[in-house]
Protein backbone atom coordinates (compact mmCIF):
# COMPACT_ATOMS: atom_id res chain seq x y z
CA UNK A 1 0.00 0.00 0.00
CA UNK A 2 1.21 3.55 -0.85
CA UNK A 3 0.64 5.83 1.96
CA UNK A 4 1.84 8.99 -0.62
CA UNK A 5 -0.30 7.63 -3.50
CA UNK A 6 -1.12 11.39 -4.01
CA UNK A 7 0.47 14.13 -2.90
CA UNK A 8 -0.47 18.02 -3.01
CA UNK A 9 2.44 20.27 -2.17
CA UNK A 10 1.83 23.91 -2.05
CA UNK A 11 -0.78 24.25 -4.56
CA UNK A 12 -2.48 28.00 -5.56
CA UNK A 13 -4.21 28.29 -8.29
CA UNK A 14 -4.91 31.90 -9.62
CA UNK A 15 -8.01 33.08 -12.65
CA UNK A 16 -7.50 36.18 -14.58
CA UNK A 17 -10.68 38.40 -13.95
CA UNK A 18 -10.11 41.27 -16.26
CA UNK A 19 -6.98 43.44 -15.09
CA UNK A 20 -6.39 41.39 -11.94
CA UNK A 21 -6.28 38.03 -10.45
CA UNK A 22 -8.41 35.84 -8.37
CA UNK A 23 -6.80 33.80 -5.76
CA UNK A 24 -8.82 30.46 -5.45
CA UNK A 25 -6.73 27.74 -4.15
CA UNK A 26 -4.08 29.00 -1.62
CA UNK A 27 -0.87 26.62 0.12
CA UNK A 28 -2.85 23.35 -0.22
CA UNK A 29 -0.92 20.52 0.91
CA UNK A 30 -2.01 17.15 2.01
CA UNK A 31 -1.44 13.41 0.89
CA UNK A 32 -3.68 10.85 0.35
CA UNK A 33 -3.11 6.79 0.70
CA UNK A 34 -3.86 4.40 -1.37
CA UNK A 35 -7.46 3.02 -1.17
CA UNK A 36 -8.64 6.13 0.97
CA UNK A 37 -11.73 7.47 0.92
CA UNK A 38 -11.25 11.52 1.55
CA UNK A 39 -13.66 13.61 1.67
CA UNK A 40 -13.47 17.61 0.48
CA UNK A 41 -15.65 19.55 2.45
CA UNK A 42 -16.46 23.35 2.20
CA UNK A 43 -18.72 26.28 1.87
CA UNK A 44 -20.22 26.69 -1.91
CA UNK A 45 -17.62 29.05 -3.75
CA UNK A 46 -14.49 27.45 -1.69
CA UNK A 47 -12.55 25.88 -4.60
CA UNK A 48 -13.50 22.49 -4.26
CA UNK A 49 -14.51 22.07 -7.85
CA UNK A 50 -11.40 23.96 -8.35
CA UNK A 51 -9.67 21.55 -6.41
CA UNK A 52 -10.63 18.44 -8.06
CA UNK A 53 -10.24 19.87 -11.91
CA UNK A 54 -6.55 20.46 -10.75
CA UNK A 55 -6.05 16.91 -9.51
CA UNK A 56 -7.85 15.35 -12.61
CA UNK A 57 -5.52 17.80 -14.81
CA UNK A 58 -8.42 20.39 -16.01
CA UNK A 59 -6.76 23.16 -14.01
CA UNK A 60 -3.00 24.40 -14.27
CA UNK A 61 -1.17 24.84 -10.84
CA UNK A 62 -0.51 28.41 -10.77
CA UNK A 63 2.21 27.27 -8.29
CA UNK A 64 2.87 24.01 -5.97
CA UNK A 65 2.36 20.83 -7.84
CA UNK A 66 0.17 17.71 -7.66
CA UNK A 67 2.03 13.99 -8.02
CA UNK A 68 0.06 10.94 -8.37
CA UNK A 69 2.51 8.17 -7.58
CA UNK A 70 5.49 10.63 -7.75
CA UNK A 71 5.15 11.78 -11.28
CA UNK A 72 3.60 15.17 -11.90
CA UNK A 73 0.05 15.61 -12.73
CA UNK A 74 -0.04 17.96 -16.06
CA UNK A 75 -3.37 16.69 -18.17
CA UNK A 76 -6.86 15.00 -17.57
CA UNK A 77 -6.24 11.25 -18.32
CA UNK A 78 -8.06 8.11 -17.65
CA UNK A 79 -6.35 6.88 -14.09
CA UNK A 80 -7.76 10.04 -12.80
CA UNK A 81 -11.56 9.66 -13.77
CA UNK A 82 -13.92 12.06 -12.97
CA UNK A 83 -17.90 11.70 -11.48
CA UNK A 84 -19.49 15.18 -12.61
CA UNK A 85 -22.51 16.86 -10.66
CA UNK A 86 -23.87 17.38 -14.11
CA UNK A 87 -26.57 14.68 -15.45
CA UNK A 88 -25.21 14.78 -18.78
CA UNK A 89 -22.22 13.53 -18.70
CA UNK A 90 -22.98 10.31 -20.80
CA UNK A 91 -23.17 10.22 -24.15
CA UNK A 92 -26.82 10.75 -24.99
CA UNK A 93 -25.80 8.92 -28.58
CA UNK A 94 -24.63 5.42 -27.07
CA UNK A 95 -27.05 3.02 -25.21
CA UNK A 96 -26.26 2.82 -21.48
CA UNK A 97 -24.07 -0.11 -22.00
CA UNK A 98 -22.45 1.06 -24.74
CA UNK A 99 -21.69 4.16 -22.19
CA UNK A 100 -19.74 1.89 -19.70
CA UNK A 101 -18.18 -0.83 -22.48
CA UNK A 102 -16.75 1.97 -25.20
CA UNK A 103 -15.32 3.43 -22.10
CA UNK A 104 -13.51 0.76 -20.90
CA UNK A 105 -12.51 -0.24 -24.31
CA UNK A 106 -10.95 3.28 -25.14
CA UNK A 107 -9.08 3.70 -22.16
CA UNK A 108 -7.91 0.49 -21.16
CA UNK A 109 -7.65 -1.20 -24.34
CA UNK A 110 -9.90 -4.73 -24.14
CA UNK A 111 -11.68 -6.11 -26.30
CA UNK A 112 -15.08 -5.78 -27.32
CA UNK A 113 -16.20 -9.23 -25.44
CA UNK A 114 -14.25 -8.17 -22.53
CA UNK A 115 -15.36 -4.74 -22.40
CA UNK A 116 -19.16 -5.90 -22.58
CA UNK A 117 -18.64 -8.50 -19.79
CA UNK A 118 -17.04 -5.73 -17.47
CA UNK A 119 -19.82 -3.58 -18.28
CA UNK A 120 -22.53 -6.04 -17.78
CA UNK A 121 -20.83 -6.50 -14.19
CA UNK A 122 -20.97 -3.03 -13.21
CA UNK A 123 -23.94 -2.09 -14.24
CA UNK A 124 -24.99 -5.01 -11.96
CA UNK A 125 -23.75 -3.48 -8.77
CA UNK A 126 -25.45 -0.58 -9.68
CA UNK A 127 -28.71 -2.12 -9.69
CA UNK A 128 -28.96 -1.23 -13.95
CA UNK A 129 -28.39 -4.37 -15.86
CA UNK A 130 -31.75 -4.20 -17.03
CA UNK A 131 -31.36 -0.92 -18.60
CA UNK A 132 -27.95 -1.89 -20.96
CA UNK A 133 -30.18 -0.89 -23.63
CA UNK A 134 -32.17 2.19 -22.87
CA UNK A 135 -30.66 5.74 -24.03
CA UNK A 136 -29.50 8.33 -21.31
CA UNK A 137 -32.26 10.79 -21.86
CA UNK A 138 -34.97 7.64 -21.11
CA UNK A 139 -33.13 7.63 -17.45
CA UNK A 140 -33.92 9.33 -14.57
CA UNK A 141 -31.30 12.19 -12.53
CA UNK A 142 -30.40 9.47 -10.33
CA UNK A 143 -29.90 6.39 -12.62
CA UNK A 144 -27.65 8.61 -14.93
CA UNK A 145 -25.62 8.95 -11.88
CA UNK A 146 -25.82 5.61 -10.99
CA UNK A 147 -24.77 4.89 -14.68
CA UNK A 148 -21.52 7.63 -14.32
CA UNK A 149 -20.26 6.06 -11.18
CA UNK A 150 -20.42 2.55 -13.03
CA UNK A 151 -18.67 3.51 -15.90
CA UNK A 152 -15.84 5.47 -13.59
CA UNK A 153 -15.36 2.52 -11.88
CA UNK A 154 -15.43 0.18 -14.91
CA UNK A 155 -12.46 2.10 -15.87
CA UNK A 156 -10.27 1.27 -13.19
CA UNK A 157 -8.57 4.20 -12.39
CA UNK A 158 -6.36 4.58 -9.89
CA UNK A 159 -8.15 7.68 -8.52
CA UNK A 160 -11.80 8.10 -8.88
CA UNK A 161 -12.62 11.78 -8.62
CA UNK A 162 -16.52 12.62 -7.27
CA UNK A 163 -17.62 16.38 -7.61
CA UNK A 164 -21.04 16.33 -5.51
CA UNK A 165 -22.70 13.77 -8.08
CA UNK A 166 -25.49 13.56 -6.03
CA UNK A 167 -25.95 16.81 -4.99
CA UNK A 168 -29.20 17.53 -7.47
CA UNK A 169 -31.14 14.41 -6.20
CA UNK A 170 -33.62 14.02 -3.68
CA UNK A 171 -32.69 13.04 0.01
CA UNK A 172 -33.78 9.44 -0.56
CA UNK A 173 -32.19 8.30 -3.59
CA UNK A 174 -29.08 10.31 -2.66
CA UNK A 175 -29.07 8.24 0.69
CA UNK A 176 -29.27 5.47 -1.12
CA UNK A 177 -26.11 6.05 -4.22
CA UNK A 178 -24.51 7.05 -0.97
CA UNK A 179 -25.06 3.56 0.33
CA UNK A 180 -23.73 2.06 -3.06
CA UNK A 181 -21.06 3.93 -2.99
CA UNK A 182 -20.01 2.33 0.13
CA UNK A 183 -20.81 -0.98 -1.05
CA UNK A 184 -18.92 -0.53 -4.33
CA UNK A 185 -15.89 0.53 -2.48
CA UNK A 186 -15.64 -2.70 -0.31
CA UNK A 187 -15.63 -4.68 -3.07
CA UNK A 188 -12.90 -2.83 -4.72
CA UNK A 189 -10.71 -0.46 -2.82
CA UNK A 190 -9.87 2.47 -4.95
CA UNK A 191 -8.50 5.55 -3.91
CA UNK A 192 -11.80 8.23 -3.50
CA UNK A 193 -11.80 11.42 -3.44
CA UNK A 194 -15.13 13.05 -2.81
CA UNK A 195 -16.41 16.61 -3.11
CA UNK A 196 -19.68 17.69 -0.74
CA UNK A 197 -21.03 20.71 1.07
CA UNK A 198 -22.91 18.20 3.31
CA UNK A 199 -21.61 17.74 6.60
CA UNK A 200 -23.38 14.41 6.92
CA UNK A 201 -22.54 12.88 3.21
CA UNK A 202 -18.61 13.79 4.18
CA UNK A 203 -19.44 11.25 7.89
CA UNK A 204 -20.93 8.81 5.78
CA UNK A 205 -18.54 8.05 3.13
CA UNK A 206 -14.94 9.85 4.49
CA UNK A 207 -12.42 8.21 6.49
CA UNK A 208 -10.75 11.43 6.59
CA UNK A 209 -12.15 14.94 6.11
CA UNK A 210 -10.65 17.74 4.73
CA UNK A 211 -12.41 21.18 5.97
CA UNK A 212 -11.74 24.17 3.53
CA UNK A 213 -12.37 27.73 3.90
CA UNK A 214 -12.82 30.57 1.23
CA UNK A 215 -11.27 33.67 -0.26
CA UNK A 216 -8.92 32.00 -0.79
CA UNK A 217 -9.51 28.95 -0.37
CA UNK A 218 -7.67 26.85 2.08
CA UNK A 219 -7.54 24.10 4.12
CA UNK A 220 -8.90 24.86 7.37
CA UNK A 221 -8.29 21.03 9.15
CA UNK A 222 -8.08 17.82 8.31
CA UNK A 223 -10.38 15.45 10.25
CA UNK A 224 -10.05 11.71 11.08
CA UNK A 225 -13.66 10.43 10.81
CA UNK A 226 -14.44 7.09 13.34
CA UNK A 227 -17.76 7.18 12.39
CA UNK A 228 -17.26 6.41 8.56
CA UNK A 229 -20.23 3.98 7.08
CA UNK A 230 -22.39 4.79 9.47
CA UNK A 231 -25.30 7.27 10.44
CA UNK A 232 -26.30 9.52 12.97
CA UNK A 233 -25.00 7.51 15.83
CA UNK A 234 -24.90 8.85 18.94
CA UNK A 235 -21.42 9.53 19.81
CA UNK A 236 -20.59 11.32 16.76
CA UNK A 237 -22.86 14.45 17.67
CA UNK A 238 -19.61 16.05 19.20
CA UNK A 239 -17.47 15.51 16.02
CA UNK A 240 -20.25 16.63 13.81
CA UNK A 241 -20.94 20.14 15.95
CA UNK A 242 -17.27 20.19 15.53
CA UNK A 243 -17.13 20.17 12.01
CA UNK A 244 -20.41 22.70 11.97
CA UNK A 245 -18.09 24.81 14.29
CA UNK A 246 -14.62 24.83 12.31
CA UNK A 247 -16.98 25.81 8.87
CA UNK A 248 -18.99 28.62 10.71
CA UNK A 249 -16.01 29.67 12.72
CA UNK A 250 -13.76 30.28 9.43
CA UNK A 251 -16.75 31.79 7.70
CA UNK A 252 -16.95 34.23 10.36
CA UNK A 253 -13.12 34.99 9.86
CA UNK A 254 -14.21 35.65 6.63
CA UNK A 255 -16.67 38.19 7.05
CA UNK A 256 -14.80 40.13 9.93
CA UNK A 257 -11.87 40.24 7.02
CA UNK B 1 -46.40 12.35 -23.20
CA UNK B 2 -49.72 10.17 -24.31
CA UNK B 3 -50.68 7.08 -21.82
CA UNK B 4 -49.18 4.43 -23.59
CA UNK B 5 -45.41 5.98 -23.83
CA UNK B 6 -45.95 6.81 -19.84
CA UNK B 7 -46.55 2.97 -18.87
CA UNK B 8 -43.19 2.78 -19.94
CA UNK B 9 -44.12 -0.99 -21.91
CA UNK B 10 -41.59 -0.64 -25.17
CA UNK B 11 -44.42 -2.70 -26.93
CA UNK B 12 -47.21 -1.35 -26.35
CA UNK B 13 -45.76 2.15 -27.55
CA UNK B 14 -44.65 1.25 -30.19
CA UNK B 15 -47.73 -0.57 -31.39
CA UNK B 16 -49.78 2.99 -30.50
CA UNK B 17 -47.27 5.00 -32.80
CA UNK B 18 -47.64 2.21 -35.51
CA UNK B 19 -51.53 2.75 -35.74
CA UNK B 20 -51.29 6.54 -35.28
CA UNK B 21 -48.77 6.65 -38.17
CA UNK B 22 -51.62 4.09 -40.42
CA UNK B 23 -54.33 6.78 -39.44
CA UNK B 24 -52.53 9.85 -40.25
CA UNK B 25 -51.65 8.17 -43.45
CA UNK B 26 -54.81 7.40 -44.49
CA UNK B 27 -56.06 11.15 -43.60
CA UNK B 28 -53.79 12.38 -45.94
CA UNK B 29 -54.55 10.19 -48.76
CA UNK B 30 -58.23 11.25 -48.19
CA UNK B 31 -57.21 15.01 -48.77
CA UNK B 32 -55.45 13.84 -51.61
CA UNK B 33 -58.05 11.66 -53.45
CA UNK B 34 -60.53 14.75 -52.56
CA UNK B 35 -58.10 17.40 -53.86
CA UNK B 36 -57.73 15.77 -57.48
CA UNK B 37 -61.32 14.78 -57.75
CA UNK B 38 -62.44 18.31 -57.24
CA UNK B 39 -59.69 19.41 -59.63
CA UNK B 40 -61.03 16.73 -62.09
CA UNK B 41 -64.80 17.33 -61.59
CA UNK B 42 -63.88 21.16 -62.14
CA UNK B 43 -62.10 21.16 -65.19
CA UNK B 44 -65.08 18.95 -66.67
CA UNK B 45 -67.71 20.87 -65.24
CA UNK B 46 -66.40 24.46 -66.48
CA UNK B 47 -64.62 23.10 -69.67
CA UNK B 48 -61.92 25.01 -69.17
CA UNK B 49 -59.08 24.74 -71.87
CA UNK B 50 -56.96 21.70 -71.70
CA UNK B 51 -54.10 24.09 -72.87
CA UNK B 52 -54.40 26.21 -69.74
CA UNK B 53 -55.46 23.33 -66.98
CA UNK B 54 -55.44 19.99 -68.04
CA UNK B 55 -57.29 16.95 -66.17
CA UNK B 56 -56.26 14.61 -63.78
CA UNK B 57 -56.24 11.70 -65.90
CA UNK B 58 -54.27 13.57 -68.40
CA UNK B 59 -51.38 14.69 -66.18
CA UNK B 60 -51.20 11.11 -64.83
CA UNK B 61 -51.38 9.84 -68.01
CA UNK B 62 -48.48 12.01 -69.00
CA UNK B 63 -46.68 10.63 -65.51
CA UNK B 64 -46.63 7.33 -66.31
CA UNK B 65 -45.79 7.85 -69.96
CA UNK B 66 -43.41 9.63 -68.87
CA UNK B 67 -41.71 6.33 -66.03
CA UNK B 68 -42.58 4.12 -68.67
CA UNK B 69 -40.06 5.79 -71.75
CA UNK B 70 -37.76 6.80 -68.70
CA UNK B 71 -37.92 9.89 -70.17
CA UNK B 72 -39.24 11.83 -66.75
CA UNK B 73 -36.78 9.39 -65.12
CA UNK B 74 -33.82 10.55 -66.71
CA UNK B 75 -34.71 13.81 -66.14
CA UNK B 76 -35.36 13.53 -62.88
CA UNK B 77 -31.97 11.86 -62.16
CA UNK B 78 -30.29 14.43 -63.97
CA UNK B 79 -31.83 16.87 -61.51
CA UNK B 80 -30.91 14.78 -58.54
CA UNK B 81 -27.55 13.98 -59.19
CA UNK B 82 -26.46 17.55 -59.92
CA UNK B 83 -28.29 18.74 -56.97
CA UNK B 84 -25.96 15.88 -54.67
CA UNK B 85 -22.82 16.80 -56.71
CA UNK B 86 -23.35 20.24 -55.42
CA UNK B 87 -23.80 19.44 -51.99
CA UNK B 88 -20.92 16.86 -51.96
CA UNK B 89 -19.08 19.93 -52.69
CA UNK B 90 -20.80 22.04 -50.36
CA UNK B 91 -19.83 19.85 -47.38
CA UNK B 92 -16.09 19.51 -48.44
CA UNK B 93 -15.99 23.44 -48.36
CA UNK B 94 -18.41 23.53 -45.23
CA UNK B 95 -15.78 21.16 -43.40
CA UNK B 96 -12.45 23.30 -44.74
CA UNK B 97 -14.18 26.34 -43.93
CA UNK B 98 -14.60 24.55 -40.31
CA UNK B 99 -11.19 23.66 -40.27
CA UNK B 100 -10.37 27.16 -41.16
CA UNK B 101 -11.89 28.20 -38.12
CA UNK B 102 -10.96 25.63 -35.34
CA UNK B 103 -7.54 26.34 -36.56
CA UNK B 104 -7.27 30.36 -36.03
CA UNK B 105 -9.67 33.34 -35.30
CA UNK B 106 -8.56 35.11 -38.38
CA UNK B 107 -10.60 31.69 -39.88
CA UNK B 108 -13.77 32.23 -37.30
CA UNK B 109 -14.47 36.19 -38.04
CA UNK B 110 -14.13 34.93 -42.07
CA UNK B 111 -16.34 31.77 -42.03
CA UNK B 112 -18.73 33.82 -39.86
CA UNK B 113 -18.53 37.02 -41.85
CA UNK B 114 -19.06 35.70 -45.17
CA UNK B 115 -21.40 32.88 -44.15
CA UNK B 116 -23.49 35.55 -42.78
CA UNK B 117 -23.80 38.15 -45.85
CA UNK B 118 -23.68 35.30 -48.42
CA UNK B 119 -26.44 33.18 -46.81
CA UNK B 120 -29.41 35.32 -47.03
CA UNK B 121 -28.48 36.15 -50.64
CA UNK B 122 -30.64 33.70 -52.89
CA UNK B 123 -28.30 31.46 -55.01
CA UNK B 124 -30.68 32.29 -58.36
CA UNK B 125 -29.65 35.52 -58.20
CA UNK B 126 -25.86 34.82 -59.13
CA UNK B 127 -27.03 33.48 -61.98
CA UNK B 128 -26.03 36.41 -64.19
CA UNK B 129 -22.66 36.46 -62.67
CA UNK B 130 -22.31 32.60 -63.32
CA UNK B 131 -23.41 33.21 -66.65
CA UNK B 132 -20.46 35.48 -67.11
CA UNK B 133 -18.10 33.85 -66.10
CA UNK B 134 -18.77 30.02 -66.96
CA UNK B 135 -21.66 30.54 -69.80
CA UNK B 136 -24.40 28.56 -69.85
CA UNK B 137 -22.26 25.55 -68.52
CA UNK B 138 -22.37 22.28 -65.95
CA UNK B 139 -20.12 24.86 -63.99
CA UNK B 140 -22.16 27.70 -64.06
CA UNK B 141 -25.36 25.33 -62.61
CA UNK B 142 -23.07 24.04 -59.60
CA UNK B 143 -21.54 27.20 -59.42
CA UNK B 144 -24.69 28.68 -58.21
CA UNK B 145 -25.87 25.08 -56.66
CA UNK B 146 -22.81 24.90 -54.56
CA UNK B 147 -23.72 28.90 -53.07
CA UNK B 148 -26.84 27.51 -52.23
CA UNK B 149 -26.04 25.10 -50.01
CA UNK B 150 -22.65 25.74 -48.77
CA UNK B 151 -23.42 28.42 -46.13
CA UNK B 152 -26.21 26.41 -44.05
CA UNK B 153 -23.97 23.48 -43.93
CA UNK B 154 -21.08 25.59 -43.04
CA UNK B 155 -22.60 27.82 -40.57
CA UNK B 156 -24.56 24.40 -39.12
CA UNK B 157 -21.55 22.61 -38.60
CA UNK B 158 -19.79 25.55 -36.99
CA UNK B 159 -22.77 26.05 -34.47
CA UNK B 160 -22.69 22.49 -33.93
CA UNK B 161 -18.96 22.04 -32.56
CA UNK B 162 -19.11 25.34 -30.87
CA UNK B 163 -21.95 24.21 -29.07
CA UNK B 164 -20.74 20.79 -27.97
CA UNK B 165 -21.57 20.88 -23.72
CA UNK B 166 -18.77 21.71 -21.63
CA UNK B 167 -19.51 18.38 -19.88
CA UNK B 168 -19.17 16.12 -22.68
CA UNK B 169 -15.78 17.44 -23.71
CA UNK B 170 -14.46 16.96 -20.01
CA UNK B 171 -15.47 13.32 -20.33
CA UNK B 172 -13.71 12.67 -23.78
CA UNK B 173 -10.40 14.06 -22.52
CA UNK B 174 -10.62 12.64 -19.13
CA UNK B 175 -10.93 9.52 -20.99
CA UNK B 176 -7.40 10.69 -22.53
CA UNK B 177 -8.43 11.49 -26.10
CA UNK B 178 -6.86 14.31 -27.81
CA UNK B 179 -7.19 15.46 -31.77
CA UNK B 180 -8.41 13.60 -33.78
CA UNK B 181 -9.74 10.72 -31.25
CA UNK B 182 -11.41 13.74 -29.66
CA UNK B 183 -12.79 14.80 -32.82
CA UNK B 184 -14.01 11.12 -34.00
CA UNK B 185 -15.56 9.66 -30.61
CA UNK B 186 -17.18 13.19 -28.99
CA UNK B 187 -17.34 16.33 -31.16
CA UNK B 188 -18.62 14.44 -34.32
CA UNK B 189 -21.69 12.63 -32.75
CA UNK B 190 -21.99 15.53 -30.38
CA UNK B 191 -22.61 17.98 -33.28
CA UNK B 192 -24.50 15.74 -34.83
CA UNK B 193 -27.70 17.55 -34.96
CA UNK B 194 -26.44 20.62 -36.66
CA UNK B 195 -24.71 18.69 -38.74
CA UNK B 196 -28.00 16.83 -39.73
CA UNK B 197 -29.94 20.01 -39.92
CA UNK B 198 -27.16 22.15 -41.77
CA UNK B 199 -28.16 19.19 -44.45
CA UNK B 200 -31.41 19.21 -44.23
CA UNK B 201 -31.93 23.01 -45.08
CA UNK B 202 -28.99 22.52 -48.00
CA UNK B 203 -31.55 19.98 -49.54
CA UNK B 204 -34.21 22.57 -49.25
CA UNK B 205 -32.57 25.77 -50.47
CA UNK B 206 -31.00 23.72 -53.26
CA UNK B 207 -33.83 21.83 -54.26
CA UNK B 208 -35.52 25.36 -54.62
CA UNK B 209 -32.66 26.71 -56.58
CA UNK B 210 -32.15 23.75 -58.81
CA UNK B 211 -35.30 23.85 -60.47
CA UNK B 212 -34.98 27.44 -60.92
CA UNK B 213 -31.84 27.39 -62.31
CA UNK B 214 -32.67 24.89 -65.00
CA UNK B 215 -35.67 26.55 -66.21
CA UNK B 216 -32.64 28.87 -67.34
CA UNK B 217 -29.87 26.97 -68.44
CA UNK B 218 -31.99 24.13 -69.87
CA UNK B 219 -30.14 21.30 -71.71
CA UNK B 220 -26.77 22.74 -71.84
CA UNK B 221 -26.37 22.58 -68.59
CA UNK B 222 -27.26 18.50 -67.92
CA UNK B 223 -27.15 15.94 -70.42
CA UNK B 224 -30.96 15.63 -71.31
CA UNK B 225 -31.70 18.82 -69.17
CA UNK B 226 -33.07 18.23 -66.20
CA UNK B 227 -36.66 18.75 -64.24
CA UNK B 228 -36.77 22.29 -64.58
CA UNK B 229 -35.68 22.67 -68.40
CA UNK B 230 -38.60 19.33 -69.08
CA UNK B 231 -41.17 21.85 -67.43
CA UNK B 232 -39.68 24.88 -69.77
CA UNK B 233 -40.19 22.90 -72.50
CA UNK B 234 -43.27 21.21 -72.16
CA UNK B 235 -44.95 24.40 -71.96
CA UNK B 236 -43.45 25.71 -75.11
CA UNK B 237 -44.53 23.05 -77.02
CA UNK B 238 -47.92 23.70 -75.02
CA UNK B 239 -47.91 20.37 -73.45
CA UNK B 240 -50.02 21.54 -70.43
CA UNK B 241 -50.15 18.21 -69.47
CA UNK B 242 -46.35 17.24 -69.48
CA UNK B 243 -45.62 20.38 -67.37
CA UNK B 244 -47.98 19.60 -64.46
CA UNK B 245 -46.69 16.16 -64.70
CA UNK B 246 -43.04 17.35 -63.87
CA UNK B 247 -44.50 19.72 -61.17
CA UNK B 248 -46.38 16.64 -59.44
CA UNK B 249 -42.47 14.93 -59.97
CA UNK B 250 -40.86 18.14 -58.17
CA UNK B 251 -43.59 17.68 -55.16
CA UNK B 252 -43.39 13.69 -54.83
CA UNK B 253 -39.47 13.86 -54.65
CA UNK B 254 -39.54 16.73 -52.02
CA UNK B 255 -42.03 14.84 -50.40
CA UNK B 256 -40.04 11.26 -50.31
CA UNK B 257 -36.93 13.15 -49.31
CA UNK B 258 -38.88 15.04 -46.67
CA UNK B 259 -39.90 11.64 -45.10
CA UNK B 260 -36.32 10.28 -45.61
CA UNK B 261 -34.99 12.81 -43.69
CA UNK B 262 -37.42 12.08 -41.18
CA UNK B 263 -37.21 8.64 -40.58
CA UNK B 264 -33.36 9.08 -40.42
CA UNK B 265 -34.18 11.50 -37.37
CA UNK B 266 -36.50 8.86 -35.94
CA UNK B 267 -33.37 6.21 -36.26
CA UNK B 268 -31.12 8.52 -34.49
CA UNK B 269 -30.78 11.79 -33.04
CA UNK B 270 -34.51 11.52 -31.84
CA UNK B 271 -33.97 7.59 -30.57
CA UNK B 272 -30.93 9.80 -28.65
CA UNK B 273 -32.86 12.51 -26.82
CA UNK B 274 -31.01 14.94 -29.45
CA UNK B 275 -33.51 16.26 -31.34
CA UNK B 276 -34.27 19.50 -29.47
CA UNK B 277 -31.31 21.96 -29.28
N1 LIG C 1 -12.85 29.62 -14.82
C1 LIG C 1 -12.92 30.47 -13.80
N2 LIG C 1 -12.57 31.76 -13.96
C2 LIG C 1 -12.62 32.63 -12.93
N3 LIG C 1 -13.02 32.31 -11.69
C3 LIG C 1 -13.38 31.04 -11.47
C4 LIG C 1 -13.35 30.05 -12.50
N4 LIG C 1 -13.77 28.87 -11.97
C5 LIG C 1 -14.04 29.11 -10.67
N5 LIG C 1 -13.80 30.41 -10.36
C6 LIG C 1 -13.96 31.02 -9.05
O1 LIG C 1 -13.28 30.20 -8.13
C7 LIG C 1 -13.99 30.13 -6.91
C8 LIG C 1 -14.18 28.68 -6.52
O2 LIG C 1 -15.03 28.03 -7.44
P1 LIG C 1 -15.37 26.48 -7.31
O3 LIG C 1 -16.27 26.13 -8.40
O4 LIG C 1 -14.09 25.72 -7.20
O5 LIG C 1 -16.12 26.45 -5.91
P2 LIG C 1 -16.82 25.22 -5.17
O6 LIG C 1 -16.18 25.13 -3.84
O7 LIG C 1 -16.79 24.03 -6.01
O8 LIG C 1 -18.30 25.75 -5.00
P3 LIG C 1 -19.69 24.95 -5.07
O9 LIG C 1 -19.84 24.22 -3.78
O10 LIG C 1 -20.71 26.03 -5.20
O11 LIG C 1 -19.62 24.03 -6.25
C9 LIG C 1 -15.29 30.88 -7.11
O12 LIG C 1 -15.14 32.15 -6.51
C10 LIG C 1 -15.40 31.03 -8.60
O13 LIG C 1 -16.02 32.22 -8.92
MG1 LIG D 1 -18.32 22.88 -7.10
Amino acid sequence: MNAEQLKIEDLAVRFRLGAGELLVLDHISFTVAEGERLMLLGPSGCGKSTLLKAIAGFQPASAGAIRLEGRVVSEPGPDRFVVFQEFDQLFPWKTVRANVADAVRLTRGLSRSEAARRAESVLAMVGLEAYGDFYPHTLSGGMKQRVAIARAWAIEPIILLMDEPFAALDAITRATLQQETVNIWHRARRTLIFVTHSIDEAMFLGQRIVIMGSRPGRIVEIIDNPYVDTRDKPESAALRQRIRDLLTSSAAREAAA
Amino acid sequence: MNAAEASGEPGRTARAAHSELWRVAARKLVIAAIFFGGWEVAVRVSGVSPILIPSVEGVFGSFFRGIADLSLIYSTWATVQNLLIAMLVGLAIAVALNIGAFLSSWGREALQTVAAALNPLPAIALLPVAFLWFGASTTSLLFVLVNSVVWAMALNIFTGFSTVPRTIRFVGRNMGLRGLALFRHVYVPAALPYIYTGIKISWAFGWRTVIAAELVFGATASAGGGLGWRIFIDRYNLDTEGTFAGLLTIILIGLAVDSLFRLVERRTIQKWGMAEH
